[in-house]
């Protein structure tokens, strides 16, 4: 067992658990976060992704003990709370970016990722920011919709 | 009746939509019980034999597992469909790759690995059956001598088939002996002949969220028996897993509860499965004492779970000069797999979507589902239809090119039309225009213009470029008497605050039935549409209102709910004064005047067929389907002609499904099945070996990316149908049917070579290519026989 500490949607936590236990787990199991999914568990997918220290990363590939002194995002650390949603997901929820929802926490950190770093991206950059998140029920089509609207609304830099 | 706002046709906020992205929603492995085990699955590592002997390695404290043999079955060990063939556990025999044969639950998940690991199965081999071909030698095998069983691999009789056949059927688009005689003289007269086969991989559903159950059995203290049984999953028809837990326990179905959770996609591939991995889930939970988990990882999923049928259709059709269809016959096979499941339905759908929209004088359609030593293939979404849609529309670019007539002319000369019977002899009563649906299809994608453009292009780059399309039509709601024995009921409450609550065991799976069944409601009561409460699929508090599957739940369920609203009105206006037209407070002052006098205000509905609907399962002749969607889907492509790689570069999916209840929700069906049919098409191919899937992996297994696919334009014809609510028909599945028709056709316009197999990948269009470059007059076509019908003798088509 090994002793971490990491910031997990702005709370600072200490935890004790096995060193190579996957951050997944850690979230899901030991915190309770379970809006971060698992669907393949081989960093194929992207259900499973966060935010790790600002950059989008998949917590199925990540040992706890890496995540020693992270500062993580996760899906529900967005939204100011349930009425006040963060402008992505509002614009996934209005434009039908989410289906089935079991891709949609890890695809709109995902887009909070993207628009981060281009505030207006093409459609190119919208592709291939979201290529590492994989979605069966919508072809992408409509949160490429959600994308677009989110450009609208994010404030620009 | 008098609506302000309209609500069908608008797109209000998804109904369960907040939680979804919040991170809030609860699928089933987000949930715990209190003293809840975790569950695993131990499998048969061969494809067919008898298990010799299972050894525990004495290091594991067995004492602290619970462990379920075939043994320990309370009632009958069978996972039900159809009919009684599938186990639910292996006791003896080995009849696929990843068969469960024993079951272990322990409090700590961690504990389940190294547990699996330490028991040894043995078995005694037999050789495997993995294809249709084999299985069919076999069966000839055993047709010749009766002694012959030693491929039989399904016995048949006792399950309502054939050794090695789980179903076959034979339908003619007349009187049969009457069409024999006409397919004969066609035959003999026709101008061209011509015939080709065509054949479809599996394909995974790969729902991102796995499938998973939590079951907890009530246990007589005193006896340790089953009292009842509770199962939490992911699943798209609680019914079917309370069928199934009914037989495995022996229990009325009153005792046998399941409730669906919140789940992650399905696509089919949570309709039958859920019967297996709940009815294990709950055995676990009767030998622990505890409720237990049981969710696969992706590894185990893919391995063991169902995907779509393979199929192999050979189609022969004689026609005349100018493209006119005379005859045709259509032989369909489908791999099962090992076990009958729903097969016998796939089969039937694949069969009567094989005419396709078009006009057969005469016409013979033969079909069998053969049993293989490969994990039973079952429902995805299509059922069939995808398979024998795709080779009927390859099939038709084969005759435009043999007749050297354009793609467009043959499907014109052949398109049904309102008032015209189709194959099984339905009269098309509703509006149909196929002509005019191709000629706006055609004109969306600007086909002629660029098919013009890339035939120059073409001479000079490496990137060649094409366009194809598919015509095609999908039925929706059970399959001929269906619908009549599936019996729906739903309930709607009006409560005590005057809010109306919908009761249905319809399951929500990101295609939106909470979201359009509340439109209905909302639109017929003429209420908002967020006063609408949807009751969780739970059995013992929802009615039967079928398995969410077949496209059925928009048109036929749809149709319940908007007769139970017009049955709330008609009761508050009589019986409480409700005014014509009312406002929302007039409602919630009607309900709660009844409610003083009346201890609730339910109305329940059950199916009617709103016309008369009649079908023959002897004769398979009638009414197919209660109503059809009618498609022209075009694709767009550039084949690399230095990397072998296809690109679909633009897709157009125009369709016509009646009324659109919620344009968000139904483009975003149509752009999901389109992308799944580009994905059935190009990339996603289940690779076996020995009966094994090699790569039961996200990583090896590859479905598109937001990268890999074309922006997808959608486009509706709206004309509203009698049969759904406010003029809705189906919808889910149609869109899994045109897509890999209309690629495969565009890289033949592109390449000039017909390829009919998919997946097609891009080594096999390097091999293609590089034997056509090694034989000039090659080509994928040149195997395959047209007959002159002046010599009246088969010869190569030579002209690909």
């Amino acid at each position: 067992m090994t002793t971490i500490t990491l910031t997990v949607n702005n709370s600072p936590t200490a935890l004790t658990v096995p060193p190579m236990k996957r951050l997944l787990d850690v979230l899901r199991e030991d915190l309770h976060l379970t809006g971060t999914k698992e669907g393949c568990g081989e960093g194929e997918c992207g259900a499973c992704a966060i935010l790790f220290n600002g950059e989008l990363a998949n917590s199925c590939l990540i040992p706890a003990l890496q995540a020693d002194n992270a500062t993580i995002t996760t899906i529900e650390g967005l939204a100011i709370n349930s009425a006040h949603l963060h402008p992505v997901q509002q614009c996934f929820l209005e434009q039908g970016g989410a289906q089935c929802g079991i891709c949609t926490p890890g695809m709109i950190l995902a887009t909070h990722h993207l628009l981060a770093h281009h505030p207006n991206p093409t459609e190119a950059e919208i592709r291939e920011g979201l290529a590492g998140n994989l979605c069966r029920c919508t072809g992408y089509m409509r949160i490429f919709e959600s994308v677009k609207q989110a450009i609208t609304l994010t404030p620009n830099p | 009746m008098s609506h302000d706002t309209p609500i069908i046709g608008t797109s209000p906020l998804r109904k369960e939509g907040r939680a979804k992205i919040l991170g809030t929603a609860q699928y089933i492995d987000d949930q715990t019980l209190p003293d809840m085990w975790h569950g695993a699955t131990v499998r048969s590592t061969i494809a067919r034999g008898r298990i010799r002997s299972i050894t525990f390695a004495p290091h594991i404290d067995w004492s602290q597992y619970a462990i379920v043999r075939a043994h320990d079955i309370p009632g009958e060990n069978t996972i039900v469909h159809l009919t009684k063939d599938h186990p639910c556990l292996a006791a003896h025999d080995i009849n696929h790759v990843a068969e469960p044969i024993l079951l272990l639950a322990h409090p700590d998940k961690t504990a389940l690995l190294a547990a699996k690991t330490a028991i040894t199965i043995t078995y005694d081999e037999l050789p495997g059956i993995f294809t249709i071909e084999a299985s069919e030698a076999a069966a000839e095998a055993f047709n010749r001598d009766p002694n012959d069983t030693t491929n039989i691999i399904w016995p048949g009789s006792t399950h309502g088939g054939t050794a090695n056949c789980f179903k076959q059927y034979q339908m003619y688009s007349g009187e049969a002996a009457a069409t024999e005689d006409a397919l004969a003289a066609a035959f003999e007269s026709a101008d061209h002949i011509i015939y080709g086969e065509y054949t479809t991989g599996a394909q995974e559903q790969l729902y991102i969220e796995p499938n998973g159950v939590i079951a907890d059995c009530d246990l007589d203290p005193a006896t340790g028996h089953v009292r009842g049984v509770t199962v939490r999953g992911s699943m798209q028809c609680p019914f079917y897993l309370v069928h199934a837990l009914t037989l495995v326990f022996n229990l009325p179905e009153e005792r046998c509860r399941v409730i669906q959770v919140e789940t992650g996609g399905a696509f089919g591939g949570k309709e039958d499965f859920p019967s297996v991995i709940g009815s294990h889930a709950a055995l676990l939970s009767m030998k622990s004492g505890h409720p237990v988990k049981l969710v696969y990882d992706r590894g185990e999923d893919m391995a063991a779970t169902t995907k779509r049928h393979p199929s192999r259709t050979r189609i022969r059709t004689a026609v005349t000069s100018d493209g006119r269809l005379l005859a045709g016959e259509i032989d369909i096979a489908i791999d099962g797999g090992a076990y009958a499941t729903l097969s016998p339905v796939v089969l039937s759908r694949a069969t009567i979507h094989s005419p396709g929209p078009y006009k057969w004088p005469a016409l013979r359609v033969r079909s069998k589902a053969m049993a293989t030593n490969i994990p039973p293939h079952g429902a995805f979404r299509g059922f069939g239809a995808p398979q024998t849609l795709f080779a009927l529309e390859r099939h038709m670019d084969k005759i435009a090119r043999t007749l050297n007539l354009s793609p467009e002319h043959i499907r014109r000369q052949n398109f049904l039309a309102t008032g015209d019977h189709t194959a099984t002899g339905q009269p098309l009563l509703e509006p149909v225009d196929m002509q005019h649906l191709l000629t706006r299809a055609l004109a969306d994608s600007d086909y002629h213009a660029k098919r013009a453009a890339f035939t120059e292009s073409n001479k000079t780059s490496q990137i060649k470029r094409g366009l194809g399309f598919a015509t095609f039509m999908h039925g929706a709601g059970f399959t001929g008497s269906g619908e009549r024995r599936l019996n729906s009921l739903v309930h709607l409450d009006i409560l005590a605050d005057g809010r109306p609550q919908l009761l249905v065991s319809s399951t929500e799976f990101g295609q939106g039935t909470n979201t359009i069944l509340s439109q209905v409601a909302a639109q017929t009561l003429s209420l908002p549409y967020d006063d609408i409460l949807i009751h969780e699929v739970d059995t013992a508090v929802v009615p039967n209102s079928g398995p969410t599957v077949a496209s059925r739940t928009a048109m036929i369920v749809g149709k319940l709910v908007e007769r139970a609203a017009e049955e709330i009105l008609s009761t508050l206006r009589n019986q409480a004064a409700l005014p014509t037209p009312h406002t929302r407070a007039d409602f919630i002052t009607a309900a709660q005047t009844y409610l003083t006098y009346h201890p609730q205000l339910r109305a329940s509905v059950r199916y009617e067929p709103a016309t008369k609907i009649h079908w023959d399962d002897d004769l398979y002749r009638g009414d197919a389907y209660p109503g059809y969607a009618w498609a022209v889907y075009v694709a767009e492509v550039a084949v690399d002609y230095d990397t072998y790689q296809t690109t679909v570069t633009r897709f157009d999916a125009l369709q016509e499904v009646g009324r659109i209840l919620h344009p968000i929700l139904a483009k975003g069906q149509i752009e999901g099945g389109v992308a799944q049919g580009i994905g059935y098409a190009l990339y996603e191919k289940c690779v076996y070996k020995d009966g094994h899937l090699m790569n039961n992996q996200m990583t090896n297994y590859i479905m598109p990316t937001s990268a890999d696919l074309p922006v997808i334009h959608v486009a509706f014809e709206e004309v509203p149908s009698i049969h759904g609510p406010g003029g809705a028909k189906g919808i889910g599945e149609l869109p899994m049917d045109g897509p890999a028709p209309a690629i495969l056709n565009a890289i033949e316009d592109a390449t000039g070579i017909a390829f009919n197999s998919i997946p097609l990948l891009p080594e096999d269009i390097f091999e293609r290519l590089t034997n056509f470059t090694i034989h000039p007059h090659g080509g994928s076509e040149d195997l395959d026989p047209t007959i002159d019908p002046a010599t009246r003798v088969e010869t190569p088509e030579v002209n690909a």
